[in-house]
């Protein structure tokens, strides 16, 4: 069914349709709407969920972990501040095998209290072992959410999933949303280590040395694993409802000599300088990264890559040129650009393109000499 | 919400069957906690929990935050207790439990969800998540078993600690006093809340099975003496329990639906206590401690006590 709807909006329709048993879930600018939208679904009837209304957000993932750990399907979204909060508590989802589903709606990291997109806050969940996507439209904020469940629960996954949205430039932008009728294509959850009264198992106690790292490579296995069963649950996901997705989207890849990549709303603003260099006589292409844990293989030899960071590691760069240089041997320009929500126009993406210094990192609106 | 009253009858029908078990329960045989747990000897938390499993029963699951309990219960791969246990981050027992408890009355699954935490667990890091669940009326019981100090990292000082006592953190006594979790709870109303003593098993198993009869939350609170913590030998462990009811220190009382009952044992303690210096003198951690701040602790004793008795004479 085709609709009007923002990212926000977007993704509670997913939830909607996928029946959580439980969503625990407290609310946070950007990310309020999805809250807002699934306890208006609850009270009316339309989904069939217990809404707990926590008191913050450690207690959010807290209590997705213990309702799923039951055996039911969870969900819960939050934002910013709200994903650092339950930082130890994403940790320890993962660690317990959970496939819990999470909205994370991008947002700056205070002081000051800025509201406005930026990827530090889900960077800053890299090593936890949550698997993260970041999407780029609502209609993909929608189908991720959809196909996040399906990947989450996979018996040969069992790891959390975080669908990343760009703060209000995606979760409060209105575009079209084609809705689906999911039928089957998510099947019903199966926890193997669902607590059983009948068989009781003491679940996450002490754990010696000679044990723990086990657990620890369990998750890598599983998180390694989990490459083959996302390319084909997006492959049947593509066979049913018509829309491909990949671990990154690529445009004019093949022939460019210059490739731009970067996540979420910026990827796509990266299609339109593509568009407009081309028309220029520069061969660039755009790599959007749309899966970040696992990381892909990104083809990118004999290119010059520009890797745009809306995020940032102090003292060592931006987090997604430090991944890609960590794996290419290929030249990088490293732009820093739409921190705290700064305003980056496709326009200003094919201008780092034009001026890019290869091996070199650019703050934009800092260094003014690009 | 659900009104907790709806469930009267069920509770009420229970309450007879109690009365008809005179002042001892029918305790079952059935154990939970298996032997080879890694407790220390004299360990009340061991105790308590055998008598809190037993009157749960096998259809409970126990979420532990961070405390002595999370290594009592043994080393993966094995553990020493028969009912499925789910060990969670410290701040976040009740938040754990408030999840489980609605996946599984979601799924139509009447299982006991008991939140235990220590006193570190519940009146400091985690008294936000506690509070949520109480104010969301999750159902669940939590019990907070209370040794006065963060036993499992070795004594230091929490919010439990009473005024005067030494601990790794307090070497020369605490000068704060021990935080009124039970006052902070009662503010919550819920159906039904308790307090007990290891050392009182009968009394203990009676309320785990009373307040599993509530739909809400409730919340019992036992006292549990520490032979290391409290620097006492290990034999004595039922001893310093009782001490602490017959002084005054610690009080038995049950408040349903907010209506206080002051337990026998400690309706004695008020009408003739024992010198709170008996109960002092004994335990390692009170060791030298000032005179003034015994007359503190005998001030708060009676004003406590007072306070009690006024709330359960009231109409």
């Amino acid at each position: 069914m085709k609709k009007i709807s923002t990212g926000n909006k977007a993704v509670a329709e997913a939830v909607k349709q996928l029946v959580p048993a439980v969503v625990a879930a407290y609310p946070i600018t950007p990310q309020t709407e999805i809250v807002e939208q699934i306890a208006e679904f609850v009270s009316s009837g339309e989904l069939k969920s217990r809404y707990i209304a926590v008191e913050s957000e450690h207690s959010a993932m807290a209590a997705c972990i213990g309702a799923s750990i039951t055996g039911v399907r969870t969900f819960t979204a939050t934002s910013s501040h709200g994903l650092l909060y339950m930082h130890e508590m994403t940790n320890w989802a993962a660690g317990a095998r959970l496939p819990i589903v999470m909205a994370n709606v991008n947002r700056s990291l205070g002081p000051g209290w800025n509201i406005w997109a930026e990827h530090t806050d889900a960077l800053q969940e890299r090593d936890t072992g949550w698997l993260q996507v970041y999407v780029s439209t609502v209609q993909e904020a929608y189908d991720a959410t959809i196909m996040a469940f399906r990947i989450a629960e996979h018996n040969d996954v069992l790891l959390p999933v975080m669908v990343n949205l760009d703060g209000f430039l995606l979760s409060h932008i209105m575009q079209p949303l084609d809705t689906v009728d999911v039928g089957d294509f998510v099947p019903p959850i199966h926890l193997p280590h669902a607590i059983d009264v009948k068989n009781p198992t003491g679940y996450g106690g002490l754990t010696g040395p000679d044990q723990q790292f086990k657990f620890r490579w369990d998750i890598e296995r599983s998180i390694r694993d989990s490459v083959k069963f996302i390319e084909a649950t997006e492959k049947e996901f593509a066979k049913r409802f018509g829309r491909k997705y990949g671990f990154t989207e690529d445009y004019q890849c093949t022939d460019a000599d210059v490739i731009i990549v970067a996540m979420g709303t910026l990827g796509k603003e990266a299609e339109v300088a593509v568009d407009l260099l081309r028309k220029e006589g520069i061969r660039a292409g755009s790599m959007r990264l749309r899966w970040l844990r696992p990381f892909p293989k990104l083809d990118l030899k004999g290119k010059q890559v520009v890797v745009i960071d809306r995020d940032y590691s102090f003292g060592r760069g931006g987090i997604l040129a430090t991944e890609i240089m960590a794996q290419t041997k290929e030249d990088v320009f490293s732009v820093i650009a739409g921190l705290g929500g700064q305003e980056v126009t496709y326009e200003d993406v094919a201008g780092f393109v034009r001026k890019r210094r290869m091996g070199e990192e650019f703050w934009f609106g800092v260094n003014t000499n690009v | 919400m659900i009104d907790p009253r709806s469930h009267d009858s069920v509770h009420r029908s229970f309450h007879n069957h109690l009365q008809e078990l005179n002042t001892i329960p029918e305790i079952p045989k059935e154990e939970f906690i298996l032997k080879c747990t890694s407790a220390c000897a004299g360990c009340s938390d061991s105790l308590a929990l055998r008598y809190v499993l037993k009157a749960a029963g096998p259809d409970t699951v126990l979420v532990v935050p961070a405390c002595c309990t999370s290594v009592i219960q043994g080393i993966y791969p094995n553990t020493a207790f028969n009912v499925p246990v789910y060990n969670i981050a410290f701040a976040s027992a009740a938040a754990c439990a408030s999840g489980m408890s609605n996946a599984f009355r979601a799924a139509g699954k009447k299982t006991n969800v008991i939140a235990y935490a220590g006193d570190g667990g519940t009146l400091d890091i985690g008294i936000q998540a506690m509070s949520g669940a109480f104010e969301r009326g999750t159902d669940f019981l939590y019990i907070c078993y209370d040794n006065e100090a963060y036993g499992n990292t070795g004594m230091q000082r929490s919010g439990g600690t009473p005024l005067g006592a030494r601990t790794t953190t307090t070497p020369t006594g605490k000068t704060d006093n021990k935080k009124d979790i039970d006052a902070i709870i009662a503010a919550h109303d819920p159906p039904y809340q308790a307090t007990a003593c290891a050392a009182y098993p009968q009394d203990l198993f009676k309320k785990v099975a009373k307040a599993l009869t509530f739909r809400g939350p409730t919340f019992i609170h036992i006292l549990a003496p520490c032979p290391p913590g409290w620097r006492y030998s290990t034999e004595k462990s039922v001893e310093m329990g009782k001490l602490a009811v017959k002084s005054g220190m610690w009080v038995l009382y049950e408040r349903e639906y907010g209506k206080l009952t002051i337990g026998a044992q400690s309706k004695a303690a008020i009408k003739k206590p024992i010198p709170l210096e008996d109960y002092l003198a004994p335990q390692g951690r009170f060791k030298g401690i000032d005179p003034k701040t015994v007359e503190i602790l005998k001030q708060r004793i009676a004003k406590n006590l007072a306070k009690l008795t006024a709330e359960e004479a009231a109409p």
